[in-house]
């Protein structure tokens, strides 16, 4: 049950989209398709929805091979990034054309209608049209007519990229209660790996046209499979053949044998988090996220000499990662450090 | 005092308002100043005449077949050029423009070569019992060669610019192609393929040039308004000539006045 995809491949032109893709979506799950620009997610989701046709490959939903339907017969609710709301109907009309087009009757549909711009907290504004709308309302107008025809699956497409970030916040947490409500098997898509994290159960991280890996948001952070989706998944620093969390790098004052050498060539404030900027010998640049407390004992200044010692490292040989301890044994108290996640820039 | 942005405004305005004027407006009053000179009765009964009448007539019928046909045909050819991207398309969309390019006269001149009794479709039209030349066919041939691109040209950067969000989300909600095209595709487009319409039914009603040539201009049987004007202009019958041209005139302003009521009530 679920969403399935098996070995999707879509080309366009000179441009592999998909290439070999495989996922799977548990029944009632909340899923992030997770990725930079160009990575082949909104493609992916595309296809399962049937507005893209695939170059090979088998796409199922609820059990149900869905590879040769068209979209009208898949039974999927999409929401596009920049909403398509009808322009020419109002709100009411919109959320009802779903229902019109099954030949629902007139009470029915005004009955279901209401229900859903409840849900969505749009109940006042039914005669409104879509210019009327600011966009976060007009995105929630779109979910309700997406949810109208009682979808078995729910797509959404970078539902709130194009909201400001304080509206886009506010959807991302009404969304996930939504989906607590509802229990539809839902897919979306984002670039942003804190939505991600915020929002979905579990994430398909993708690039260049492939799944990378697929998990929960501890599990890429804490085990990522790759370089990829470290660096994708949370902030990283390359040193040598290794990586290394900026919440990992210890600063100390004395140098060891285990410690590089460091200038530090910007210290900026970003609230409790302090993000210090340094130059290695070899002139890599690196930066360590301390925290104000840290900062303050340490008493670093920009322009001075401090030492940098990895706590914890990850290097990846080939396909297989490896994990390696860094340093002996953290310096720092348990209540620091580690605890935080890096913000997403 | 005036400062000199706002007089430079009011030059610019000026300016553009007497130019209009002179090339546009002067030559229009000049026609109705003319028309009217000795009261409505003379131009009234030249129109009212058999001939005048058959001409208007006639030219009713030609805009009322030629613009439907070039607005269902300027519509799919629009989807065609928009939504179906193939190599075919750049040949189609440089086709269309052939009758903006074309001098109507080559057109009905062509018309004339093709349809007579040596040209390709001449003998077998001929045999079946069908006249084209000098006769209506021919005319309305004629009509919508000429005014064939213009509700493509006014569609076609609509339908770019609704994009298919929209019709995606229709078919995600359940609509076919066809529902999805009257619900969705249509009333989005609407304006762009009202306004071909508008200029299409403009350039049918004073089609002249490749409509004289395949008509023969007959009086009270191939004659529309246009040739009607011409021929009592030359028959030095300018009465007629005059409350013909005015009745052209007319009709034209009354589709472009329609048009920007139906707008206004949309905003």
């Amino acid at each position: 049950m679920g969403i399935t995809v098996e070995g999707a491949n879509k080309r366009f032109g000179d441009f592999q989209a998909l290439d070999d893709v495989s996922i799977s979506v548990p029944d009632g799950s909340l899923t992030a398709l997770l990725g930079p620009s160009g990575s082949g997610k909104s493609t992916l989701l595309r296809a399962i929805a049937g507005l893209e046709d695939l170059d090979s490959g088998r796409v199922t939903i609820n059990g149900e091979d869905a590879t040769a339907k068209p979209a009208q017969k898949r039974g999927v609710g999409f929401v596009f990034q920049h909403y398509a709301a009808f322009k020419h109907m109002t709100v009411y009309e919109n959320v009802a054309f779903g229902l019109k087009i099954r030949k629902w009757d007139k009470a029915k549909t005004s009955d279901r209608v209401h229900e859903l711009l409840r849900l969505v907290q749009l109940d006042g504004l039914a005669g409104r049209f879509p210019s009327q709308l600011s966009g976060g309302q007009r995105q929630r107008m779109a979910l309700a007519r997406a949810l109208a025809v009682q979808p078995q699956v729910l797509l959404l497409d970078e539902p709130f990229g194009a909201l400001d970030a304080k509206v886009r916040k506010d959807l991302r947490t009404w969304l996930r209660r939504l989906h607590e409500e509802m229990h539809v098997t839902t897919i979306f898509v984002t670039h942003d790996q804190e939505e991600a994290m915020d929002v979905a159960e579990q994430l398909v991280v993708m690039n260049e046209g492939r799944v990378e890996q697929s998990g929960s948001a501890d599990d890429l952070y804490e085990h990522p499979a790759n370089e990829f989706v470290m660096s994708f998944v949370g902030e990283v620093n390359r040193l040598g053949e290794s990586f290394v969390r900026p919440h990992d790098m210890e600063v100390v004052l004395d140098p060891d044998e285990r410690t590089e050498e460091g200038l530090v060539q910007r210290i900026v404030a970003l609230g409790f988090e302090i993000r210090v900027e340094f130059v290695l010998g070899d002139g890599t640049e690196v930066w360590a996220q301390l925290t104000r407390n840290e900062l303050q004992r340490l008493e670093l200044r920009e322009g001075q000499i401090a030492y940098l010692r990895p706590i914890q490292a990850k290097s990846f040989n080939g396909s297989s990662p490896s994990q390696s301890q860094g340093a002996s044994t953290p310096l720092g108290s348990p209540d620091e450090g580690d605890a935080e996640r890096p913000a997403a820039v | 005092m005036m400062s000199s942005s706002t007089a430079s405004r009011w030059g610019l305005r000026t300016l553009g308002l007497g130019y209009l004027a002179l090339l546009l407006l002067a030559p229009l009053a000049m026609i109705f100043f003319k028309t009217f000179e000795d009261g409505i009765g003379p131009p009234l009964d030249a129109i009212t005449s058999p001939d005048g009448l058959h001409a208007l007539k006639l030219t009713l019928i030609m805009v009322a077949i030629a613009v439907p046909i070039n607005t269902v045909f300027g519509v799919g050819c629009a989807l065609l050029l928009v939504r179906h991207r193939w190599k075919g398309n750049t040949l189609i969309d440089a086709v269309i423009n052939l009758p903006f390019a074309i001098s109507p006269i080559v057109i009905g001149l062509s018309l004339f070569l093709l349809y007579g009794t040596t040209g390709w479709f001449g003998p077998t039209f001929a045999d079946a019992g069908i006249t084209i030349l000098f006769s209506v066919p021919g005319m309305v041939l004629a009509s919508i060669f000429v005014s064939l691109p213009f509700v493509v040209r006014e569609t076609v950067p609509v339908l770019q610019e609704i994009g298919t969000d929209q019709e995606q989300a229709a078919s995600t909600l359940g609509a076919n192609a066809w529902q999805t095209f009257w619900r969705i595709t249509l009333p989005a487009i609407r304006w762009g393929i009202a306004y071909g319409v508008v200029l299409t039914t403009a350039r049918v009603l004073g089609e002249f040039g490749a409509v004289t040539i395949v008509s023969g201009s007959i009086n009270g049987q191939t004659q529309t308004l246009p040739l009607f004007v011409q021929k009592q202009f030359e028959a030095f019958n300018q009465p007629a000539a005059y409350g013909a041209s005015v009745v052209l005139a007319l009709l034209a302003l009354t589709t472009l006045l329609a048009m920007n009521l139906l707008k206004r009530k949309e905003a």
